[in-house]
């Protein structure tokens, strides 16, 4: 039997095992939708703006490890969708974003709501497809789902024409596709892991710095097992939060800008560094030149194109990490050598005497709500259970360095784009992909207010995200520079003229709460969590000028932090410097 | 130093612009570019000069064979390997300049394709060295127009990029 284009469009994503199309409709999607109503397997969920429909989805694939999917309509549909896909591609997430176009006679033509939806996605995607016949429609969304799921995961485009919804053809959809072009290496090389696993037996001061890879390989269980069998500290990026326990202890923190001082002085005494589906961005080398200065390095990723880019490495190993890792504790536990006691028993003890400044006080007070304090206590209510996402800026930096996560894909943030707005949206996807588990949001009054239309969606499909607005009054992280290198002149980075939260969040059907005393914190957060079939925003007035701690300034090296002043002052550091 | 990439490409329509996008977006330096379909309609042929250090010219081959529409690239500069550049070039050639136009075009192995009675057209193929050298031994007085077709190439011995 012959289909339409856009019944053939529902089709695919059923048969891809689609649960769920975030999107928007208009003109050039129109038949899409109309086939969408037709059906109920695949079920699609109304955002308010197509940038939420890009996190959401976003959202739904880090929390998940599911390909997110977005439906948009032409012109405005898709650029607005475009913050979202770079979110997306920067982080490496597999999203498929569906959008409609004119029809293929009036392409070109500067038509009503044309735009070259495959010319404006180009630098920020994976891939990205026109199709021009509905004849290749079913084969086009096979390859776009699997050029976003498999190698190195990123966001594809598919751009269809209204005309080719509306065309028939016979549907099939293909079991598998190949690409001539693109055959992703999954297995390391033998030799390179060999001599990767001798240097790692040799190391006297070693390091494990693993990111956002192991993540999206689904490798935190090989990679704790390799950590563990080697007794050797391991520190995460940001990306990489979850993929080793945060509560075990041979974790010693985040490194990078916003770092524990035991992981930056960890990764710049190292002999041996072995850095794991990690990419070397520059808020985490700082100063090129001083980075790891007597590390031999030892780097797998799938994407040869990441080796070497920044800092030039010893044994590169293209692989996944899921096959490498498999590999490399196979030869461990192989391996007559050892990992010389001695050395690794002076090592630690170096490390906890860095641990010892605890670098992450901060100063407390039953004044004002410390933006740390209501993370902590975050933490400790959903005992480290929770999905929390999070938008960018100081309260990203806190709840990556506060909130101990153990397990991955429970951290979703924006790190490689730093996109405001992300946190809600994203939340939305997170839900969607976990209902029943408790989602929290940790945003910043100036980023919350980026997609703030999206409670609107929470309230139509009642999704009880929990909102922890970490409201400074400023645009915190823009204001540490500026308190830090501009001498103070805080230019345009107050927010002035804030919303009625509570206010805002009833308006949308939601339960607001305002907290403003330290001593209320806890009975606030217990409450919100009480209610558990409602969204709860929580307004928490916090300090306005708090700082986030440790920080490693432009141009400097990953030994040069700046330390709170509250712990500029220890013993611990006088010995050290 | 100068870099020539050989490229199977996918012959599809956004090809091209995803090579030269990345070259732009990325900073890498293009010096020229040629590209057409090859004994195989689905696939195209480009070669595309380039410069840098060590490390970009890493960077480039490997973006570029990230690029879905990459199926094969090699590096020709690495090996023994033949390069040839086309010229035509509209030159006046009235009066005195005829006779001296045509024998430094006979002298460089060009090949006359068009007269008039003020001009000449003439085709030259040969590296670039040599194409340069015939400009500039022309002068540029009477040039009259210049297209170049930037180089092609291939590499010597009997293996050949092919899928
Ligand atoms: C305000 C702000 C502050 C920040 N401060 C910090 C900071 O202090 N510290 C910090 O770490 N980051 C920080 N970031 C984030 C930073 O910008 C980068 O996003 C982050 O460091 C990159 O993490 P990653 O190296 O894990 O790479 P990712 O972007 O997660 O990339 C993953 C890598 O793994 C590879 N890969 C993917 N899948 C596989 C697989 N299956 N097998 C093998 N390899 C695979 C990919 O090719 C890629 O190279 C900050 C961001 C913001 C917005
Ligand atoms: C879309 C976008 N615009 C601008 C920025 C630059 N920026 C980074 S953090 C920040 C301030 C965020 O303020 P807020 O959400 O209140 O968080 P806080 O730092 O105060 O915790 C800004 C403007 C950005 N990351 N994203
Ligand atoms: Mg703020």
């Amino acid at each position: 039997m012959e289909l339409t284009g856009a019944e053939i469009f529902v089709r695919c994503l059923r048969d891809e095992g689609v649960e769920y199309v975030f999107g928007y409709p208009g003109g050039a999607s129109l038949h899409i939708y109309d086939a969408l109503y037709k059906q109920d397997e695949v079920k699609h969920v109304l955002v308010r703006h197509e940038q939420g429909a890009a996190h959401a989805a976003d959202g739904y694939a880090r929390s998940s490890g599911k390909p997110g999917v977005v439906l948009v309509t032409s012109g405005p549909g898709v650029t607005n969708t475009v913050t979202g896909i770079a979110t997306a591609y920067m982080d490496s997430i597999p999203i498929v974003v569906f959008s409609g176009q004119v029809a293929t006679s009036l392409i070109g033509n500067d038509a009503f709501q044309e735009v070259d939806a495959v010319g404006i996605t180009r630098p920020c995607v994976k891939h990205n497809f026109l199709v021009k016949d509905v004849k290749n429609l079913a084969e086009t969304i096979k390859k776009a789902f699997y050029i976003a799921t498999t190698g190195r995961p990123g966001p594809v485009v598919v751009d269809i024409p209204k005309d080719v919804t509306a065309h028939k053809t016979e549907y099939h959809y293909p079991k598998s596709v190949s690409l001539r072009s693109y055959s992703p290496v999954t297995k390391g090389h033998s030799g390179q892991i060999r001599k990767a696993v001798d240097l790692i037996m040799q190391a006297k001061r070693p390091m494990i710095y693993t990111g956002g890879g192991v993540i999206l390989g689904e490798s935190s269980k090989q990679l704790t097992e390799f950590v563990r069998l080697l007794g050797y500290p391991c520190t995460n990026t940001l990306m990489g939060l979850g993929a080793f326990p945060a509560t075990d202890p041979l974790f010693v923190g985040m490194l990078g800008m916003h770092g524990t001082y035991e992981a930056n002085m960890a990764m710049h005494e190292c002999d041996v560094l072995v850095a794991i589906g990690a990419r070397f961005d520059d808020r985490v080398t700082g100063e090129l030149s001083k980075f790891c200065p007597h590390a031999r390095i030892v780097h797998v990723d799938i994407d040869p194109s990441s080796i070497s880019k920044n800092v030039p490495v010893e044994i590169p190993i293209v692989g996944s990490v899921d096959n490498v890792l498999r590999d490399m504790i196979k030869l461990v536990k192989e391996s007559k050598q050892r990992p010389d006691k001695a050395a690794l028993q002076a090592w630690w003890k170096q490390i906890n005497e860095w641990r010892s400044l605890e670098c992450l006080k901060y100063e407390h007070s039953d004044k004002v709500i410390k933006p740390q304090a209501v993370l902590e206590k975050l933490y400790e209510l959903t005992r480290g259970d929770a999905f929390v996402t999070s938008d960018v800026g100081q309260h990203q930096m806190w709840a990556a360095q506060f909130y101990k996560f153990d397990k991955p894909r429970r951290w979703i943030n924006s790190g490689g784009l730093g996109t405001m707005g992300f946190g809600l949206p994203a939340a939305i996807g997170a839900q969607f992909a976990h209902p029943g588990e408790t989602v929290v949001c940790v945003t910043g009054e100036a980023s919350i207010q980026m997609c703030i239309q999206e409670l609107s969606t929470c309230k139509q499909y009642s999704l009880p995200i929990k909102i922890v607005n970490l409201n400074n009054r400023y645009m915190g992280m823009v204001r540490q520079w500026q308190e830090f290198f501009y001498d103070r002149r805080y230019s345009h980075s107050y927010m002035d003229a804030l919303p009625d939260f509570i206010k805002l969040a009833e308006s949308y059907g939601h339960v607001g709460m305002q907290i403003d005393k330290p001593s209320d914190v806890e009975g606030a957060l217990k409450e919100a969590f009480k209610l558990k079939d409602r969204l709860v925003f929580m307004d928490f007035i916090t300090d306005q000028t708090e700082n986030v701690y440790p920080m490693i300034a432009a141009g400097k090296g990953q030994h040069e932090m700046q330390l709170s002043p509250c712990r500029r002052d220890t013993s611990a550091e006088r010995e050290l410097a | 130093m100068r870099h020539i990439i050989s490229l199977l490409l996918e012959n599809e329509s956004g090809a091209l612009s995803r090579v030269a996008g990345l070259f732009s977006a990325r900073g890498y330096n293009i010096e020229s570019l040629t590209v057409a379909a090859t004994e195989d309609p689905t696939l195209s042929r480009m070669t595309l000069v380039t410069r840098g250090s060590d490390e970009i010219i890493e960077q480039i081959t490997k973006q570029l064979n990230k690029l879905l529409d990459v199926v094969k690239l090699v590096d020709l500069t690495e090996g023994a390997h033949i390069e040839r550049e086309m010229l035509l070039i509209k030159v006046e050639a009235t009066d005195g300049a005829r006779e001296e136009v045509k024998r430094l075009s006979d002298i460089f192995r060009g090949r006359i394709i068009d007269v008039t009675d003020r001009a000449y057209t003439i085709e030259l193929t040969g590296t670039g060295d040599k194409l340069d050298a015939f400009l500039q031994t022309l002068g540029k007085a009477g040039i009259i127009e210049v297209v170049r077709s930037g180089p092609s190439a291939i590499a010597r011995g009997d293996k050949g990029l092919h899928l």
